[in-house]
């Protein structure tokens, strides 16, 4: 009896409570004809439903807990006057709207929609065209950016703004959106806990995801591909990257992920594919490279110097340019049972780990870092000669960097 | 002329050495795409086979055979036939009996083992391009090397160090350069010293396949237009056409005015 009466308690609430809330329509027949004017009728928990049309309107604010739909992705034009839809209360969920024209300021940053100081928000199955920042999230928390569209038409970097951006916003999900012509397609400023899952960020002007004095973040699943740089991390502890793509991102100040000032990251299971260099390194220490995968990269690792006790361990390197390059004669990083496509040993009691070690710096890539036109000679037998020679006694390159233990099969 | 080219490319084709030759290619293509079983890898490999390889086989036979059918060609002096088309009908009997030994010999393997669904289909016809292309070119420089010098030791030792000269000193010498000079702007330079090389030419021409991701990464205006744009695989094929012109212009020239 008592079970069956908390049952029913339960049936209530989760029935009843979501039905407090009415539902106020806006369309050009109905009593609210602009949003606006639906966001000033509904009261808390109500649910403002837009139906299909064109609503010229900006500067829209919700200051109430509300559940913003729109039926059939309803057109919110900005006509470039300003940003389009802020919201200042928690428990807010925008939904299924298409924005397009977001002002252009150098003074504002205008965005599509932005959160401020607000908890436990839902952003999803947006589409956002012609915009300036697309989602800005500020001083938020515990909320969640799911399955958008962002569609940006930059051109220049200086006069365009970033698909998603978190400043201060702590513990949020962004998950399964794609993100394109951009300046940053994600950024992240002073953000803590977030997780960046399943996004795909492409042909972006500066980075496909950006993280700046942002600690303990997660992002797994994402595809960057073609963008300025595909991942740039800077001033920040603790970042878990985890089976990522990143693909294609040439040019000569362009990287696959750049690494700065970065201290005890963990990146696991990635593939590195086709980028003019796979990962930058620079002042990053204790950072565990683990299962990933380089494939035909011009330099599938730069390593720029104060880079300590860092490790990789069973990656596949295979048919990079160079697989990796130094610029200083100090090592402390230790590199263990990597597979190295370019490795000429042999293993004689098959354990499956090749009997001589293998030097994965080049003298090459020393010449190269030195005198950077030396590359028109890159394969060149008169190259395969010195490399040769420098592999059986290491002068200009750090004669500690060795691979002791090589795999002799790709690691799976 | 079509006549001797069809006698010299006959009388090699039944030589044993064009079938050393071809049976040389097919092995090679086979182990390696036996051992690899990956062919991006193979045609890494074979690149630099292709590279070092050719030129110097090109070479040898060409020399070679020059002095070999001496006699032939002199008996053929005595006869009413232009000089010219002797001596080119003779060089391209060689050049295009070894270009076949090579396209074929390194094209079966690759066909059996599926080139025609794979993607490095492009890679691989530009190896096999350039592989002709320097056959053509070393067989030219070995003919005119050969009547330069009735001497066979001498002449020999000569086609021997154009290829040692071409295929490692001379990256030597750029390599040093560059070095020696690496304070002042070496781009165009460094393309320029490409150009008079044809096994440099060869190399950049499949670098701009094989290593595009890498050669993007060097910050020069004239290297960024010439390897990211089709510039350079255009220069790069004109500056191989005019490594095959110039040293088959020098035969036709030199055998008119020769004497024997």
């Amino acid at each position: 009896m008592f079970l069956a009466r908390n049952l029913l308690c339960i049936l209530f609430f989760s029935v009843v409570v979501p039905l407090r809330g009415q539902v106020i329509e806006v369309c050009s027949s109905c009593k609210a004809k602009t949003i606006k004017k639906g966001i000033a009728l509904a009261s808390e928990l109500d649910t403002v439903l837009v139906k299909k049309g064109i609503y010229k309107e900006y500067n829209l604010v919700i200051d109430k807990p509300l559940t913003l739909i729109g039926e059939n992705y309803p057109t919110v034009d900005g006509e470039r006057k300003g940003e389009i839809i802020k919201v200042k209360s928690d428990n807010v969920t925008v939904d299924g709207l298409f924005i397009i024209n977001v002002g252009t300021s150098y003074t504002e940053d205008y965005a599509a929609v932005r959160v401020i100081k607000s908890k436990n928000f839902l952003i999803q199955n947006l589409v956002l065209e012609k915009l300036f920042f697309g989602i800005y999230l500020e001083k938020s928390r515990d909320g969640r950016v799911f399955h958008n569209k962002i569609i940006g038409d930059a051109i220049e970097e200086y006069n365009s703004g970033n698909g998603i951006q978190l400043w201060y916003s702590h513990n949020v999900v962004v998950e399964n959106n794609i993100i394109t012509h951009v300046r940053d397609g994600i950024y992240l400023e002073f953000a803590n806990d977030c997780t960046i899952k399943s996004n795909i960020s492409s042909d972006n002007l500066r980075y496909g995801l950006h993280f700046m004095f942002s600690n303990d973040d997660l992002y797994q699943d994402n595809l960057f591909e073609n963008n300025g740089a595909g991942v740039a991390v800077m001033f920040s502890k603790r970042i878990k990257m985890y089976k990522n793509t990143f693909k294609e991102n040439w040019g000569t100040a362009s990287y696959g992920l750049l690494l700065k000032e970065i201290n005890d990251a963990e990146i696991r299971g990635n593939i590195f594919k086709e980028n003019t260099v796979g990962i930058s390194i620079e002042g990053s220490n204790r950072i565990v490279y683990e299962k990933n995968n380089f494939i035909k990269n011009g330099w599938a690792i730069k390593v720029r110097g104060a880079c300590y006790t860092n490790t990789y361990v069973n990656n596949n390197f295979l048919y990079n340019s160079f697989d990796i390059s130094y610029n200083s004669k100090l090592n402390d990083n230790t590199f263990d049972q990597n597979y190295w496509s370019g490795y000429t040993g042999y293993d004689l009691n098959k354990d499956g780990i090749g009997d001589v070690p293998y030097r994965p710096v080049k003298l090459f890539s020393y010449i190269v870092n030195r005198t950077p036109e030396t590359i028109i000679l890159m394969r060149s037998l008169f190259i395969d000669i010195i490399d040769f020679s420098e592999k059986v006694s290491p002068v200009f390159t750090p004669d500690n960097l060795l691979d002791n233990y090589p795999l002799m099969k790709k690691h799976l | 002329m079509l006549k001797i080219l069809k006698y010299s490319f006959y009388d090699l084709i039944r030589s044993r050495w064009s079938y050393v030759y071809l049976l040389f290619y097919l092995l090679l293509g086979f182990v390696l795409l036996f051992l690899n079983n990956d062919l991006s890898k193979a045609v890494i490999t074979l690149m630099n086979v292709i590279i070092i390889l050719v030129p110097l086989i090109g070479t040898i036979f060409g020399v070679m055979y020059y002095y070999n059918s001496k006699e032939f060609t002199e008996l053929l002096l005595a006869q009413p036939i232009k000089r010219s088309s002797i001596f080119i009908g003779q060089y391209l009997g060689v050049a295009l009996s070894l270009s076949m030994s090579l396209i074929i010999g390194l094209g079966l393997p690759f066909v059996f083992y599926g080139l025609f669904q794979s993607n490095t289909i492009w890679e691989f016809s530009l190896l096999l391009i350039t592989g002709t292309f320097l056959t053509l070119i070393f067989t030219a420089l070995a003919f005119n090397i050969a009547l330069y010098n009735q001497n066979k030791i001498k002449g020999f030792s000569y086609a021997i160090l154009l290829w040692l000269f071409l295929a490692v000193i001379y990256d030597g010498l750029f390599l040093m350069s560059l070095i020696i000079f690496e304070s002042y702007p070496l781009d165009k330079f460094s393309i320029g010293a490409t150009l008079f090389n044809p096994i440099d030419l060869s190399r950049i021409l499949i670098l701009l396949k094989l290593d595009i991701s890498a050669l993007m990464g060097y910050t020069g205006a004239v290297f960024q237009k010439f390897f990211g744009t089709n510039q350079g695989v255009v220069l790069a094929i004109v500056a191989l056409l005019i490594w095959v012109f110039l040293p088959t212009y020098n035969i036709h020239r030199k055998s008119k005015k020769k004497d024997f």
